[in-house]
């Protein structure tokens, strides 16, 4: 093991896995010549040439959709948004094209594309650029949409999803990129497969599931409730589709209480997706109802001290587990 | 001269077959046994069958919604067609694609797309896998001139003018975006304007005569083969049916539509054969083996096994992915 960066854990999977087949290839705004809005494609330019990471005007639809085209005909795009708020004017290629064409083709065509890009909330961005877009793609069929929180995760799952022969939606966190972590080393491949959580902390009292940014909430909660004596398990999906459904069935029947935590807005989304499988599998091993603490029902706002207010915290998180434990 | 007779009565044969095929496709739609949406290309015969004819097998095509002229110039079976039309697992795409989703990846032809400009960017993405994999196919790229405004369509210009991609794009110009006439959706009355503001080549012409169009196409083919990037083509036709099965057409004058059929390129290409001395047997025999294949095509439909279950919930993900496991289980 070695500690990397978020971001240079997710370069790493881009390097290899472009090392090991010329049909990847990288294409989106500025991820050439100005090594990436984020920096996530440090490097890159140099390394595999013009021919492979290609530089786009600022054309989402365009180059989205020659992504999926290039996939559709034999190669592996990777197609980068500079942020996923930026996918909603690509959002009829990759949900009327890339979901439906493995299927509307009669399963004769498909298309191992990947769309990835920071997602969520930064720092006082403001409404346009604050989206957390699980919900949104999540309910398509014909995608799978990964989200990791950690940069092992962040390399496993992106290998994954660059082999996948479907779409995939990867969702980055716009403010997890500098976030260290340990990852194996360089010799020791690791692919994580998708569809597959992880319990990232065990515990007997309550389960939290929470991926993407919240994941860290849901850690220091649980830290703060260990110290009064609640032991949480906390379970990141990091797939939210397809969901690992048997892993947080298997935690709540533990634990007979479960709390989500979560960056998109409370109606619909996979948060309420996750409330409703629990409800109806482990409906007779829970104490409590199943609460969330998702972002607040509204656009976000510019303010320091309103989007803190928007956002999940670790109090939030707390307040919760203590109410379903009757504490 | 007589091999160039040949490819004309080849030509007129195809021609043919799409418009009896179209015709039959109207009666079992009229009688209920095809649903959802079904978009007629009678009378804009010609430019499938001519642009397929400046092609190779290995060329790449995309089509809209109104594809089912282009599939069969392309090599699809009347039969794989027809069983589609029907929702029959037998379709080209086993009855899950639909009059609008016509598939053939054998014949290279990459869909029936069914949102407005959406699928441009796609037929872009193919040529740019051309490049580069230095394949030297050429993609070819049908839409109506209805899809020049919308963005799709600018932006998958702009790319491939950009990248100089091998691909063609070939606005078919049938007058009418649905019900509403260019004269109030553009303020040109020539599209290839446009193709300088993207650095591509335009070319524009009728295309009522077959060999017109394998000519004028086979240049920008060609083009596009040697490495000097896109064209935009604008072809002048005209739709005889409505937008779709359920449009009547009344924008349109009964008198403006017997002038149209002047031009109807079957009439076009018949003429054209006879002054070169084909006579009535040759015509008659092509005409009764085209309509032995349409009979038998709808025969097949009809007969054939049922859209299946399992096929719905196998292709939803080509990896292994049972999804019945999902929100509903």
């Amino acid at each position: 093991m070695r500690e990397l960066r978020y971001r240079e854990a997710l370069r790493e999977a881009m390097i290899e896995e472009m090392d090991r087949d010329d049909r990847i290839f990288l294409m989106g705004e500025e991820v050439g010549h100005y090594q990436g809005a984020y920096k996530v494609s440090e490097g890159l330019l140099a390394q595999f040439g013009e021919k492979r990471v290609i530089d786009t005007p600022i054309a989402e639809a365009g180059f989205a959709g020659v992504g999926v085209g290039a996939a559709m005909v034999g190669l592996r795009p990777i197609i980068e948004f500079m942020t996923w708020n930026f996918s909603f004017v690509a959002f009829d290629q990759i949900i009327s094209n890339a979901a439906k064409i493995h299927q509307m083709s009669g399963g004769r065509l498909k298309v191992p594309v990947v769309f990835r890009g920071p997602n969520g909330a930064a720092k006082q961005v403001a409404s346009q650029h604050s989206h957390s877009v699980d919900p949104f793609y999540t309910n398509i069929p014909g995608l799978y949409v990964v989200m990791p929180a950690t940069p092992r995760d962040a390399k496993g799952l992106l290998k994954a999803a660059i082999r996948c022969e479907d779409p995939v939606v990867f969702l980055e966190g716009e403010t997890l990129y500098n976030v260290k972590g340990d990852v194996p080393d360089a010799d020791e491949e690791e692919v994580i497969p998708l569809g597959k959580g992880r319990i990232a902390r065990e515990g007997s009292d309550c389960t939290i599931i929470a991926w993407g940014r919240p994941y860290y909430t849901a850690m220091a909660a649980a830290e703060q409730l260990a110290a009064e004596g609640t032991e949480c398990e906390v379970v990141d999906p990091r797939t939210l589709r397809p969901l690992d459904t048997d892993l947080m069935i298997e935690s709540v029947r533990k634990t007979n209480r479960c709390v989500l935590v979560h960056e998109h807005w409370p109606y619909g989304g996979p948060g309420a997706e996750i409330v409703d499988r629990i409800q109806r599998e482990a409906f007779d091993h829970l104490d409590a109802p199943i609460l969330r603490v998702p972002a607040l029902d509204v656009p976000m706002p510019y303010a320091t001290n309103l989007e803190e207010l928007v956002l999940p915290t670790t109090q939030r998180v707390v307040d919760a587990v203590k109410r379903v434990t009757y504490a | 001269m007589a091999s160039g007779r040949d490819e004309l009565l080849a030509h007129y044969e195809k021609m043919f077959e799409i418009r009896r095929f179209e015709e039959e496709a109207a009666r079992a739609y009229a009688q209920s046994k095809i649903g959802g949406f079904l978009h007629l290309y009678i009378g804009q015969e010609a430019i499938a069958v001519g642009t397929n004819a400046a092609l190779t097998d290995d060329d790449y095509v995309f089509q809209t919604y109104r594809d089912h002229g282009i599939a069969l110039a392309r090599g699809m079976s009347p039969n794989a067609a027809m069983a589609e039309l029907f929702g029959k697992d037998a379709g080209c795409s086993r009855g899950l694609g639909g009059s609008m989703h016509f598939f053939d990846v054998e014949n290279n032809f990459l869909g029936g797309w069914g949102i407005v400009g959406g699928h441009l960017a796609l037929a872009a993405g193919a040529a740019f896998k051309s490049k580069y994999t230095e394949d030297g196919r050429v993609t070819v790229c049908f839409f109506g001139e209805g899809s020049t405004n919308i963005g799709g369509f600018h932006e998958a210009l702009s790319l491939a003018g950009l990248w100089k991609l091998p691909i063609v794009f070939i606005c078919e110009n049938n007058q009418y975006a649905m019900g509403t006439p260019m004269s109030r959706t553009s303020p040109l009355d020539d599209l290839t304007l446009k193709a300088q503001g993207y650095g591509m080549q335009g070319d524009r012409f009728q295309g009522y005569d077959v060999r017109t169009v394998q000519e004028r196409v086979g240049l920008a083919v060609k083009r596009a083969r040697r490495g000097e990037g896109p064209t935009f083509i604008e072809v002048e036709t005209y739709r005889f049916r409505g937008h779709s099965m359920s449009d009547p057409a009344k924008y349109r004058s009964r008198a403006e539509l017997e002038e149209r059929k002047k031009k109807d390129p079957l009439v076009i290409a018949r003429d054209l054969l006879k002054e070169a001395g084909v006579g009535d047997e040759q015509m008659d025999e092509i005409e009764e083996r085209v309509e032995a294949a349409i009979d038998a095509c709808v025969k097949f439909a009809a007969a054939a096994e049922p859209a299946k279950e399992e096929v719905m919930w196998d292709t939803v993900y080509a990896t292994d992915l049972s999804t019945k496991r999902g929100a509903g289980r």
